[in-house]
């Protein structure tokens, strides 16, 4: 424990498990928790897997996603963007637009009302552009018509007068103090410096083997199914409500009704189904829009992009140049570690700046090293927005730091997974932060587990030409937000006998389910906590109090939290009826099962509808986490995550040497995840990230030229297929972190990080090429000069 | 023009939108949002129905080409099969490969579901005991953004398996009518 590691969750939480007790599990089969209180085998508690109560809703295809809503009267609106990456705008003449038969209105800059522009940690985006645009594919105007075709064409009157300029598309170039500044206060968005060691007099002591690398990473989209869509609809009195798909209501809606210059009260954000999320849901795209013309029209306003648009309306992971320098002695320790890091933010700074944060803290990865330099920084150029996605800037530097120890490796002639156990962090470990591990860090355990899987057998019939490899990366991520940022979630739960005499819990609560099935867990925890088997899930809307964003792997730990507090206090009060009502009085450990009052021996003392009567309890609980602490300007040290996950992967390649092809053969992951939950969903987002990982190794890529998007449609942006994908095995390791609700670990980003990494290792295995970049193309693997396989 | 389909066996005469796709016909003029938008490009598979029999993506057929044809789409799919037992939490009975993917968790955002489903049905029918390999073969066409795809096979294949057990479960009218030749197996 941490001085400053005080957590506000009660002591009485869960014991450290120990390994003995629980063991490397498959995602099948896990068993019920131990601790206090919990999982005594109530059907559809936590840890079981039951199915998701929208599952029939999805498979028959009645469950409504934003892009399915219509209304009465409603009107269609599509959005008219630059076709470039940098222009002045002179002038924008919307009057043939106007005038076409089926218009209703067309918005521009200047019929913004409120705060011309948006972005939730720094406010620099347009919510049309104004004077000028900065990428390819900005929003200029607003069209809304009778119907989606009449919009479409009066889209295409507006005449923009622009003035065309030259792109800043290199962030190096970006930061030379020449280059024109794209914003204000310069191209820089931010930049986070670590200092440990004897990097904080100005020094890195010397090392037995030094080896250096420069790493590239192309622009991944996160490419979820269900584009951006919703609808506004106005409400009497001067509102507007938006539904909408997104990733936390609260912050859309504070940055909606500012933009409206409406009080906030008169905005009402409700979630709509979302058809997956990773990260590219954080900030705002259509919402202001839609509004802003519901309002005006005083009709429901419909949005629906098209899938090129999509590629436009929302943020991408950045892309970055990493150069890095490891030093470590003749025996594999790690001595050093220096980085330097840029990220190629793009036009606007969405969450850049903690992003460039996250990429410095996460520079070193999940190994010990003493003396650290890192200097990452986040650039603005004229390329599209990157911001959040899966990973939150780990991804990048994870592919840099495992493409080094790689190379450690080969310098020091020795195994790539021994060379990452010398150095795995384990409890107690101290990070480039000062931050100490004070939970369980099995990084070691994870490796060997990957390690001890079988391998697939080699292909007998492999055309000659075709080489296999064998690699593995391993990885930790911060799980919630870190730097001093409280983020707490709200829940209410609500007790009653429903009107056909069984007993109904409700929980509510305002958590954004992207799909990942944070709503299936919300349940599970009341099941366990209030051993009633009617549970009731209701979304809520933006006038309840915020669960925060459904990212950063948080939702589960924080939300889940939340709920697990106020079952807490809905049991109080249930044991205090049992008192009134004259029983024999409960003991504290006295708890509800089975629609029961289960005494300490686990008989039922009382049947819980006989306790409730015709009582209704109502708790509402915020769970704040433990505190964080912003990182030292200069040293970037600080306590300032609430948690890390740790997970690795193996993958395994047949690359064709001639044609340059990479073929996956086959992937594993192992993850601690703490305390499963639910573990057929830890298991589907396990694989699901990892395929997002593969994805960006072998893949993905907006590819760009001068600033324009070469590829924005599902035929020049490709995504791996079925086909393309071998069978992902799945072992799940449960460390208890003392310090979490149940022990849980968010899990939902890791299995994106380090299997991008593994790939291009598995990669590099094959056939002894460097790999420094992503996605790897088969010319990387066929062009200049090849050093020969490993034996 | 005016266009006539029959869709899920209900006749509709409809209102031809120049340009529109039987998708965009099916979604926002019959309401029936079950066939999916997600790239309108004919690459992901989300709009999968059925085209007198033929599985289709629906994004690229243009509603006059559906004129005088017969539509059928994830709707149809589930309560085909009287008796089989409801789904616990379902509205009604569900087709045994909705209730395996449901299972087998291969539901994440679900975006893809539909889609997939359909496409799994049309295998199933065409190729009753596929192996893994013909589903990641055959269902390619369908993009899942979520899943990483390992649970949609399984699903698939424990739905054969269920069919396989009880074919009835699957009652006569699961499968389309006949595909007609140009879709059978390679
Ligand atoms: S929506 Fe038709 S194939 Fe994607
Ligand atoms: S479950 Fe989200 S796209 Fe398949």
């Amino acid at each position: 424990m941490t001085a400053q590691g005080v957590s506000t969750e009660t002591a009485e939480s869960i014991g450290t498990k120990t390994a003995e007790s629980i063991g490397t599990k498959t995602a099948e089969g896990i068993g019920t928790g131990t601790a206090e209180g919990i999982g005594t085998g109530t059907a559809g508690g936590i840890g079981t897997s039951p199915g998701r109560s929208d599952g029939p809703a999805k498979v028959t295809g009645s469950f409504v996603y934003s892009s399915d809503l219509a209304a009465e009267d409603m009107v269609w609106a599509v959005t008219l963007r630059s076709p470039y990456p940098s222009a002045l705008i002179h002038s924008i003449d919307t009057t043939d637009a106007q005038k076409f038969p089926g218009v209703l209105d067309v918005i521009t800059h200047a019929d913004i009302p409120g705060r011309l522009l948006f972005g939730q940690m720094k406010v620099d985006q347009p919510v049309l552009a104004a004077d000028r645009v900065r990428y390819h594919g900005e929003a200029v105007a607003v069209v809304a018509a009778v119907d989606l075709e009449t919009a479409r064409a009066a889209a295409e009157l507006i005449r923009v007068d622009y003035d065309v300029r030259e792109p800043v598309t290199d962030a190096a170039r970006a930061l030379d103090p020449e280059c024109e500044w794209l914003h204000p206060d310069g191209n820089l968005v931010a930049h986070t410096r670590i200092r440990r060691g004897a990097a904080s007099t100005g020094d890195l002591p010397a090392a037995d083997v030094v080896v250096r690398g420069s790493y590239s990473l192309g622009m991944q989209d996160p490419s979820f199914l269900g584009i951006e869509s919703g609808l506004a609809v106005p409400v009497a009195g001067g509102g507007v409500e938006l539904h909408i798909a997104t990733q936390w209501l609260h912050v859309d809606q504070e940055q909606v009704a500012a933009c409206l210059g409406l009080p906030p009260d008169k905005v009402v954000l409700k979630h709509a189904g979302v058809g997956g999320a990773f990260g590219a849901r954080e900030d705002l795209s259509l919402h202001v829009h839609a509004c802003l013309l519901a309002l005006r029209l005083n009709r429901p306003v419909k949005m629906v992009y098209t899938r090129t648009e999509s590629f436009f309306g929302h943020v991408h992971r950045h892309p970055a140049v990493l150069h890095y320098e490891h030093g470590a002695t003749s025996d594999g320790a790690l001595v050093y570690v220096k980085a330097d890091i840029v990220l190629d933010g793009g036009a606007y700074a969405s969450s850049s700046p903690a992003i460039a944060g996250n990429a410095a803290t996460h520079a070193v990865g999940p190994y010990a090293v003493p003396h650290v330099q890192v200097d990452s920084r986040a650039v603005y150029t004229n390329n599209p927005p990157a911001g959040a996605m899966r990973g939150f800037g780990t991804v990048q530097p994870c592919f840099a730091y495992e493409s080094q120890m790689d190379r450690l490796a080969t310098a020091l002639g020795m195994d790539p997974v021994e060379i990452r156990l010398r150095n795995a962090l384990e409890e107690g470990a101290t990070l480039p932060t000062g931050q100490v591990l004070d939970s369980p860090a099995p990084v070691a355990e994870l490796l060997e587990t990957l390690r001890g899987l079988p391998l697939p057998p080699a292909d007998p019939a492999a055309p000659e030409g075709v080489v296999r490899g064998v690699g593995y990366a391993a990885c930790l991520k911060n799980i919630g937000f870190s730097e001093g940022f409280d983020d707490y979630s709200t829940a209410r739960v609500r007790l009653e006998v429903a009107g056909d005499g069984a007993v109904l819990a409700t929980v509510s609560s305002a958590a954004a389910e992207v799909g990942q099935g944070v709503l299936g867990v919300l349940r599970q925890i009341a099941v366990t906590e209030l051993g009633v088997g009617r549970v009731e899930i209701r979304q809520e809307d933006s006038t309840f109090g915020t669960a925060g964003p459904t990212s950063a792997s948080r939702q589960t730990y924080v939300t889940g939290g939340a709920v697990r507090e106020a079952c807490r206090q809905v049991r109080e009060e249930v044991l205090d009826l049992v008192r009134q009502a004259g029983y024999e009085d409960p003991p504290a450990a006295w708890r509800l099962r089975e629609d029961g009052v289960v005494d300490d021996a686990g008989r039922q003392a009382a049947g819980l509808a006989d306790v409730l009567g015709t009582r209704v309890i109502e708790k509402t609980a915020e769970f704040h986490h433990r505190t964080t602490f912003p990182l030292d300007r200069e040293t970037g040290q600080g306590n300032s995550a609430m948690q890390f996950g740790f997970a690795a992967h193996r993958a395994v390649v047949d690359v064709d040497l001639d044609l340059g092809l990479v073929r996956l053969i086959d992937l594993a992951i192992a993850q601690d995840v703490g305390k499963a939950i639910n573990p057929s969903a830890i298991a589907g987002q396990l694989q699901g990230g990892t395929v997002q990982g593969a994805g960006l190794a072998l893949l993905e890529e907006i590819e760009l030229a001068g600033g324009q998007v070469l590829n924005p449609s599902f035929s020049g942006y490709l995504l791996p297929t079925m086909a393309d994908i071998p069978p992902i095995r799945v072992e799940i390791l449960e460390r208890a972190d003392p310090h979490a609700p149940y022990g849980l670990r968010g899990i939902g980003e890791l299995p994106s990080i380090s299997a991008t990494a593994a790939v291009a290792g598995a990669v590099r295995a094959a056939t002894g090429l460097d790999v420094t970049r992503v996605p790897i193309r088969p010319h990387h693997l066929t062009v200049g000069t090849r050093s020969a396989p490993r034996p | 023009m005016d266009i006539t389909v029959t869709v899920n066996g209900k006749r509709h005469d409809c209102e031809d939108g120049p340009g529109e796709s039987l998708l965009f016909l099916l979604r926002e003029r019959l309401g029936l949002i079950g066939p999916k938008n997600a790239c309108e490009q004919g690459e992901c598979g989300s709009c999968s129905v059925w085209l007198d029999g033929l599985l289709v993506n629906s994004c690229l057929v243009l509603s006059a080409q559906a004129d005088g044809c017969s539509v059928r789409t994830v709707e149809d799919l589930a309560a085909e099969v009287p008796e089989r037992a409801p789904a616990a939490g379902a509205a009604g009975a569900l087709h045994p490969v909705q209730q395996a993917f449901i299972d087998a968790g291969a539901v994440q955002c679900g975006f893809c579901t539909p889609g997939m489903v359909v496409t799994a049905v049309d295998l199933l029918a065409r190729s009753p005991r596929p192996s893994a390999e013909d589903v990641r073969r055959e269902m390619a066409g369908n993009i899942c953004r979520c899943t990483g795809y390992q649970k949609i096979v399984d699903a698939v294949l424990l739905a054969a398996e269920r069919m396989a057990a009880e074919p009835a479960a699957a009652g006569p009218s699961a499968a389309p009518a006949p595909a007609a030749p140009e879709v059978a197996l390679p």
